[in-house]
């Protein structure tokens, strides 16, 4: 226990000068933004090195103690803390500081995601932005982040959100309209903008028509389109379906010009039906007279 | 205070062998549950864990590249701008004649956010580390400093890198 004590002792003693040394030697600011100009206060005299330390940024500057050591804009310009010291022949004394972001956004960046989708997708589009400062620095601060989703014929979604250790995240449903619409994330005057494609989705409905060819049967749909009356693109393809007498044959056609055309055996009392992905169109019973 | 200070002395080759040894050893990490449940992205517990591991893998390499002064040895764990600043610290320490090195000794790591599609993730760390500073091999400082990281990686190739690398208190 004594012997406990007289180490705490000891450590404090030996400790006790470096601690009154840190205030008397060095005044450094305990945070300054980034780039700005700051001075560091040192006292004594003869000739020092002053280092400013930390992984983002590493500065040495041989010093006069007793003077106010300045610093211009722009010297000292990542975040992060920083380790001061002030090295004589005989001692070293420390401070510390923080380097914090500068408030004014220079960069944003902007993911979005998908950059295609089908139209009318409620939280189809995915944007998350990191906010920066002229210097890279990821600014931690709260900012209002104003994400805006236009399509061709103007109409907008807008959603603000405020960053949180820098950082923002929407979701925001696809239009109605098949194109290319703008998705724009913006912090005060700085823009980024992502170009999100977004393709009509399933047909609504498959209506198909028969009628005879000879031997065959001619099978057509009407011009596909989406529940939103978006034309289906050319090339989805639409499966069409005979069925007679317990066997069934398939004929997948891909769209042209909207439609879809096929000719099939006529039998009488073939069941027809067309379909294209999860859409499952009319039923045709093929009946000669 | 003769007698004292010959009462401290034989402690100190011990200090000494607890300080070396102790940096040896890894870290204590502490994971606290994340905050990142709300985005639309919810994180499998398997990415969370590469997350992390490839994160508490980047102080090693960043541990390694500011001693040596050797920026490439951040290639593998950092990128983008993280790389970048690290990597002009290490050309500003070569031109001071400077290294420095930095023991993380604990980390308390949360994450905090994650983008759509993991694309990007966020957290935070309460990391304690000692750094010394050495200018022309010669120890002129040594600290032990708790701060608050900010940190975002990205998926690359094989695992996730480190492109902010923010201290924030």
């Amino acid at each position: 226990m004594r012997r406990r004590f007289v180490f705490l002792v000891a450590t404090l003693l030996i400790a006790a000068p470096c601690i009154i040394a840190q205030d008397e030697a060095i005044q450094a600011p305990k945070s300054i933004a980034a780039g700005d100009a700051f001075a560091i206060q040192t006292t004594g005299s003869g000739k020092a090195a002053l280092y400013i330390v930390g992984p983002n940024q590493v500065l040495k500057r041989d010093v006069d103690r007793g003077q106010s050591i300045s610093f211009a804009p722009g010297t000292l310009h990542n975040a992060g803390h920083y380790l001061v010291i002030l090295k004589t022949d005989s001692s070293s004394y420390t401070s510390e500081v923080d380097v914090l972001p500068a408030n004014a956004p220079s960069e944003l960046s902007f993911l979005a995601r998908p950059s295609r989708l089908p139209v009318g997708l409620h939280d189809g589009i995915t944007g998350a932005v990191y906010v920066f400062d002229a210097y890279k620095n990821l600014i931690t601060a709260p900012a209002s982040v104003s994400f805006e989703l236009s399509n061709p014929s103007g109409v907008t979604q807008t959603h603000v959100v405020q960053t949180h250790n820098g950082a923002a995240l929407t979701a925001m449903d696809s239009t109605q309209q098949q194109g290319a619409d703008k998705f724009t994330a913006r912090v005060g005057d700085v823009i980024s903008t992502r170009i999100v494609g977004q393709v009509p989705g399933d047909p609504c409905g498959i209506k198909m028509s028969a009628k005879p060819s000879g031997q065959q049967i001619e099978l057509e749909t009407e011009p596909l389109r989406d529940c939103s009356g978006n034309a289906v693109p050319d090339g989805t393809i639409v499966t069409f379906t005979e069925t007679y007498a317990g066997a069934q044959t398939t004929a997948d056609v891909p769209l042209k010009r909207g439609i879809a055309q096929v000719a099939m055996p006529a039998h009488n009392g073939a069941m027809l039906s067309a379909a294209s992905g999860v859409v499952l169109g009319n039923q045709i019973r093929w009946e000669t007279h | 205070m003769l007698k004292l200070l010959k009462r401290l002395l034989p402690a100190l080759p011990i200090l000494a062998f607890a300080t070396s040894s102790h940096a040896a050893t890894s870290a204590d990490v502490r994971i606290e549950p994340s905050a990142a449940q709300n985005g639309p992205h919810m994180l499998t517990e398997h990415t969370a864990s590469a997350v992390i591991q490839d994160y508490l893998q980047s102080w090693k390499s960043l541990s390694a590249a500011l001693e040596e002064n050797r920026a490439d040895l951040l290639n593998m764990d950092f990128s983008g701008a993280a790389r970048e600043k690290l990597g002009e610290t290490i050309h500003e320490q070569a031109a001071a004649g400077l290294s420095t090195q930095y023991r993380d000794s604990a980390h308390d790591i949360q994450i905090v956010f994650s983008s759509p599609e993991g694309l990007s993730i966020q957290l935070t760390d309460t990391v304690a580390y000692d750094l010394q500073v050495l200018d022309h091999g010669k120890s002129i400082s040594s600290q032990h400093i708790t701060t608050r990281y900010i940190v975002v990686l990205t998926p690359a190739e094989a695992r996730w890198k480190v492109r902010v690398f923010q201290a924030t208190n």
